[in-house]
Formats: C-alpha cells, structure tokens, sequence
C-alpha cells in the first residue's frame, strides 16, 4: 500500500531521512523536546484527550434531555455534567487547540524562522497547560463543579458546595500556559521573519494568529485574576464580589466577559487564518482583499474587547449601556462579514479542487455564517431579551465556536498532515468523515435554534412543563450520535495513515508558501536547510498551477484537463 | 552550514541560542518579551484598581473614614525601602553592563534586603490587621477595635470590601515581592559562581524590568490607600 508518490524530490533518495521525528525515537525525546513541531504533536494528542472527556460529559446531557424528567442522572450530576462539558471544551480544548497545535507547528515555518523566539517557554507553557488539564480531571473525579463553565456569583462564590477552587486552579494555569504561548508568537512574528518577509508578505494564518495573541495578551489575566477573587473568597472571605460586604456580583460578570468574549474570537481568528490558508490554495487564487482579511483580523480582536456587556442585556444593564454594546456587537459582524466575502471572491474564477481540506474549510464557511448571522439576532437587544438564555443561544455559540474552530481544526490538521507525519491519507474517507460530522452538526444544533426559539432554557435539565419539546431533543441527541461517530472516522484513518499512508511528496498541494516549498517532505528540526529569503507576495497563486498530486480530486473551475 | 556560521562569532561571550540569528535578534527578542509579560502584569493589576475605582466612587467617604486606620508611617517606610531598592536594581543593571561583577553583586544582594525590608515591614502591618481582628472574615470585630470613635460611621459591609480590596490588591503585590526575591536570589547565585548564563546584562536587565515593575506597583497602591483625599 505504501508507495512513494513524488519520486523526484531529492530528499526522497535517502534511505533513512532525517527529520524532525526519526531525529530520535526515544521517549525522553519526545517529552523534554524543545521543537515546536513536537510540542504541536505533543498538544495535539493531548487536546483530543479533553475533547473526549468534553465529549463524553455532552453525550450525558444529551441522553438526559431525550426525556422530559430526565433518564439516569440526578439533576445535581446533570449540572456537573454541562459544566464538566463547557469547562473542558472551553478551557482544555477550543482555546488550545488551533493556536497550540498548528501555530504551534506552522507559525515559524511560515515565518522561515528555526523555532519559535522562546523554545523552553513553549515546552513550560506545555506543562502548564498539562498541569492545568490534571487539575481539571482531579475536580472531575472528585465530584465536580455544578456553577457551569462561567462561575457566577454569588453561587460560585457563597453557595456552591463542589469543587470550584480546583476548577478555577485548573483554568489558571491553562490561562498561565495561553500567556506563555502568546508571548512567543508575538515576539517571533515581531523579530524571526525571514528576510524579505515583510509584514504584508505574511500569510494571513500569521496575522490571525498575530491577533489571537494580543487578545490572550490583554484578555487571559483579567480572567485569571476574577477567578482567583472568586477562589479568595471562598477560602478567606475576601469578597470583592460579596452582595454581603455590598460588593456588585454583576461586576465579576463583567470581567468574567471582559475576557471571555474575546475569548470567542481566541478559538474563531486562529481557524479563520487556518481556512484562509486552505481557500487561496484550493482555489488557486491570491486571496482576494488580502490587506482587508489580515486588518479585520484586528479589528475583530479590538473590538471584540467592547462587546463584553451584551451577555449582561438581563442582568440589569441601564439603557445607555445597553445600547452601546448591542451597537458594538453588531459593528463586529463588519470584520467578519469582510472576511466571509472575501473568501466567497477569493473562489471566484478560481481553479477549485474540492479536497478534503477545502471541503472541511467550505463547510466552516457554511456553520460559520449561520453563526454569524444568528449572532446578529442576539446582539440586537430587544431580541435578545427573548432569546437570552435559551437553547437559541446555546445553539448560536455552538455554531460559531464548535462549528468554526473544529472544522477548521479539522481542515488545517488535513492540510498540513503530509507536512506534519508525511503521510497521505484517503481521500475518500477525508469526505465521508467531512459529510458524517457536517450533516451531523446541523442535526444536532439546528433544532436547539428552534427549541430555543420556542422558549426551552438552557441548563435545565426538566422540561415536563412543555413536553413538546421532546421530539426536537430527541433529534439533536441523535445528531450527537452521527457528530460521535462522524469525529471517529478521522482519527481512525489518520491513526491507520502513519503506518499504512503513502508517503506524501514534499509538497502534495502544489502550495505556496515557506512551509510547503521550502522544507523537507517532513521537516528537520530546525527547519529549514538554509534561512529562505523571501522575494514573492503571500498567495502568489495562478491557476495555471500544477494541481494537487492526487489527480482524482474533484475538480470545478474554468479549465478540466488531466495532469499526472 | 549557514548554522555554524552564525554561531561562530566567538568575540561576543553571550550565547546565541539556534533558533535566533545574531545576539542583537536574541537580545531584541527578550525584551519585546519581557514588555509583552509586563502587559499582562499591568491588566493584572488593572483589574483590581478598576474593582478599587468602582466601590471608592460608591462609598467614598466610608473609604476615606477607613484609610485612616492603616499605618501611613509603615506605607513611608516601605515606599522608600522600595524607591530605594528600584535605584539598586538599576544600579546591578549599569554594573553588569559594564561587567563589573563584584559591584553588580553587592548591587542585587542590597536589593533583596531591601525587598526583605519590606516584607518585614508588611508583616508587622498585615499581623496588626489580624491581631485587632480586621481581616474580613467571621472573626471580623467592628466599629474597629483600636480606633473605634473613627469608624461608627462606616457600615460594617463596606468596611470588610475596604479590607478585602485592601488585602487582595497588596496581597498579590506582595506575592510578586515574593517571586522578585526568588528571581534576585537565583541571579546572584549565579552572578556570583560566574556562570555563563548571566555573563551578558541581558538577564539582570530582564529581572530588572520586573523589579521595576512591582515597585510600580506598589507606587500606586500607596497613595490608593494610605493618601486617600477626602
């Protein structure tokens, strides 16, 4: 089965090539690694480890709610449940996994730097994230949280009887390790591009991340220290948010989403750069706007700061403040509307192959505008007053954030697998897997708009008072078990690929870019033979360009002819 | 190989580490790193004087009633110990820039007695605060036990946010006090078995920036609550 696609590569003439995993086999290698690309691997395995267990806790609420007074769980174990879910997901996996794995891995070969500006960092930022992570399971098998991911107060703080310290301990580190992380990328896209890589020849998977950066800058320690307070208070009654000291517990609501509304486009930017990357090469098109794309990458970070008061609509905002963050919010929907158009142009009298990737990367597009655009309901404020803590909502977030960060994940971890294992892998499970979990997306989530719209609020775990909901549970339970067995699919073939894969030519996708032409098959350790220099545009594609390796690929656009 | 070549320059002690090109990339890329943490310091902190700002406005003269029981004398002293301690941090900085070694030492070790100082100082404050049972939980006694005539006025609950932004806010700084000390301590270890690691100013430089950074701090948090205006 295995079998050398591109035999005129040079570097494919070796018998044992050295790269940056057959360097060194041995354990102690891989786990006191200073290489970026291994601490990506490292990262990788490890988030699909959280994104189980996050999986898991999902399928018990979903299994609850098929009946409206419940099926096994007491309703005490329901609200741990959806919190283990929201904590894991967010904190040990959305907010991780892009930035972590394939900036990670991508960011200097993009930047045709050796390693990132700070390698020990990352491997501490590594260990952080893991302790975090060990943190988070120790109060998962010791009963818990039942505050929901967000940890309002008073609850969390006063009344609360699970284990919200060693929650807010594991989200603190993980925040430490997002600190590290950011740090390093902004100090190696400041000071290691190449030369002749300026800053407008940068791909826009680095000014995404460059983005994503200054908002984990800016944004993780407000979180941490609101969580801290919360911890204080529970252990020493120093309540900065205690109604009884005649504190506001509205105000740790503010911070909280000071933080983590920027946070949103921490798991949506990164994926937005990933498909940018994929679009341009599948379409054979320079990114059309491209200037535009990489400045509503930081529109979208700065504002994303002014938007944080539009989850407090019912909490007893005043007007004025009202109003100025439903304004905000809906002014975000310009950046992205910008980029979603110009990705739309960027196909347009392109060469499309619709490959797995592009396949993944289009169907972001699809989850995302429904996102988006539902998005565009709940910042308007007197809609939202019906909306707000409803299934709508839970539905709206999971399309922007679960929609767009794991198709991109997805679509990226099939871009670059050649690049990141050297192997292929088959392309058509690539689609079948694609088709399974987007089908299985929309069966899941699209009825939770309805449910919500109908009025079921989230977090409940009873709904005997309104017993038609139950046919529309019972649907979106059963796109949970197609998106179930729609995320197993890649990982089976991806695992079978390292062994059974063919071996992928340096470049499989004719793809611009540093990492793609100018590294090994599999890159070495410190990437790059000699420092490239750079003398092209980003995206300087034509669609006269030879097609991807594998001629069976789809193909629609101007021109069908036959390439070996 | 390109690689070695750029590593060859043995005129310059500092070790360029691979991944950088020369020692000017290197050294750029640490403080553009160093300046990046610090701005996760300054929203750090930020986040409790915005806290501080919003119930002072609330209850300003309730706060005002309250500065009055903290020891402004010990704030003074642990001003200037820290004023004075920013000045030998900067003065290690010069002497490692110009590589003498023995001055630069003395220069730090003075510095982690004055931080020393001024923990010492704190304790005495902080064991005071607990002594007349004003740390804000159950064992809180009000109107306060050694100024009670001041503080009939201020309501109970606002006396025990005074103290809890009070405790929360010099707390963490005193826990970066904390961490300056371990930072000073490690570097003069190292200063002083001259090792190669802290042969160029870049790492005095950094932990000086730090050091800076909690005198900062503290520079604020004085005046918040010991010279409060009424």
């Amino acid at each position: 089965m295995s079998k050398t696609l591109d035999k005129k590569h040079p570097n494919n003439s070796h018998q044992e090539e050295v790269n940056y995993i057959t360097v060194d086999y041995t354990m102690k290698s891989w786990f006191i690694t200073k290489d970026h690309k291994r601490i990506g691997m490292l990262y990788l395995a490890t988030v699909l480890v959280f994104f189980f267990v996050g999986s898991v806790a999902a399928g018990f609420v979903r299994f609850e709610l098929t009946s409206p007074t419940g099926q096994i769980l007491e309703s005490e174990t329901f609200n741990r449940m959806f919190t283990a879910h929201g904590v894991v997901m967010i904190f040990f996996f959305l907010l991780i996994a892009i930035p972590a794995v394939l900036g990670n891995f991508f960011l200097p070969l993009m930047l045709g730097a050796r390693d990132l500006a700070f390698p020990k960092l990352n491997l501490l930022s590594y260990y952080l994230y893991l302790g975090g992570g060990l943190f988070g399971v120790v109060a998962l098998v010791s009963g818990g949280v039942d505050t929901g991911w967000t940890f309002y107060t008073p609850l969390s703080s006063m009344y609360s009887n699970s284990q919200v310290v060693l929650t807010i301990t594991a989200a603190f580190i993980t925040g430490f390790s997002s600190i590290a992380t950011a740090v390093n990328f902004i100090v190696t896209i400041h000071k290691m591009r190449a030369p002749g890589l300026t800053w407008f020849r940068l791909p826009l998977f680095v000014w995404a991340h460059y983005a994503t950066s200054i908002i984990i800058l800016l944004g993780t320690p407000v979180v941490a220290i609101t969580l801290a307070l919360v911890a204080v208070e529970r252990l020493f009654h120093i309540g900065v948010f205690s109604p009884e000291y005649g504190g506001d517990p509205v105000l740790f609501q503010h911070m909280f989403w000071f933080y983590s509304h920027p946070a949103v486009y921490i798991m949506i930017l990164p994926a937005m750069g990933v498909v940018s990357e994929i679009i341009a090469c599948f379409a054979r098109n320079r990114v059309f706007g491209y200037e535009f794309i990489a400045a509503s990458s930081l529109a979208i970070g700065g504002l994303g700061f002014l938007v944080w008061g539009h989850h407090m609509f019912a909490s007893g905002e005043s007007y004025f403040q009202a109003a100025f963050f439903s304004l905000m919010t809906s002014l975000v929907a310009i950046p992205s509307a910008i980029k979603v158009f110009n990705w739309a142009a960027t196909l347009y009298k392109g060469m499309i192959y619709l490959t797995t990737p592009m396949a993944y990367a289009i169907g972001f597009l699809g989850l995302f505008v429904i996102g988006g655009l539902t998005g565009l309901y709940c910042s308007n404020l007197g809609v939202d007053v019906h909306l707000t803590g409803t299934y709508f909502i839970v539905a709206h977030f999971h399309y922007v954030m679960v929609g767009g960060t794991i198709m991109a994940l997805l679509a990226g971890i099939h871009f670059w697998w050649p690049k990141m294992t050297g192997r292929m892998y088959p392309e058509i499970w690539g689609k079948i897997g694609m088709l399974v979990i987007f089908s299985g997306f929309h069966m899941t989530f699209m009825p939770q708009f309805i449910l919500g719209f109908l009025g079921m609020p989230r977090r409940y775990h009873y709904y005997h008072f309104a017993p038609e909901f139950q046919a529309y549970n019972v649907f979106s339970t059963a796109g949970a078990g197609v998106l179930a067995i729609g995320f197993m699919i890649p990982v089976v073939y991806l695992l079978l690929s390292l062994k059974h894969g063919a071996k992928a030519p340096a470049n499989p996708w004719n793809a611009k870019g540093l990492e793609w032409e100018k590294t090994d098959r599999v890159p070495i350790t410190h990437n790059f033979r000699e420092i490239p220099v750079v003398t092209e545009e980003a995206y300087n594609y034509s669609i006269d360009d030879e097609p991807p390796i594998e001629a069976k690929y789809t193909k629609f656009g101007a021109v069908m002819e036959e390439k070996s | 190989m390109a690689l070695e070549a750029t590593h060859g320059n043995q005129m310059n002690p500092q070790k360029v580490y691979e991944q950088f090109e020369d020692i000017d990339q290197q050294n750029e890329s640490y403080l553009v790193g160093m300046w990046s943490f610090l701005i996760t310091e300054i929203m750090f902190f930020g986040v409790l004087i915005f806290c501080y700002t919003l119930y002072r406005w609330q209850y300003q003269p309730s706060f005002y009633a309250m500065s009055k029981l903290l020891d402004m004398k010990m704030g003074t002293i642990n001003t200037i110990i820290l004023l004075t301690s920013s000045f030998t941090m900067v003065l290690a900085v010069h002497y490692a820039q110009i590589q003498r070694r023995a001055a630069q030492l003395y220069a730090l070790l003075f510095t982690i007695l004055c931080a020393f100082g001024f923990l010492i100082v704190k304790y005495f404050e902080y064991s005071h605060k607990f002594h007349v049972n004003l740390f804000p939980n159950p064992t809180f006694v009000w109107p306060a036990l050694d100024n009670p005539a001041l503080t009939a006025s201020v309501p109970e609950p606002v006396a025990k946010m005074f103290f809890s932004l009070y405790f929360a806010m010099t707390g963490l700084h005193g826990i970066h006090v904390v961490v300056g000390i371990l930072l000073l301590g490690a570097l003069s270890y190292l200063v002083w078995k001259k090792s190669t690691l802290v042969e160029d100013f870049m790492v005095t430089e950094m932990i000086g920036l730090y050091w800076h950074f909690v005198d900062l701090v503290w520079i604020f948090l004085f005046p918040l609550f010991y010279l409060m205006p009424k």
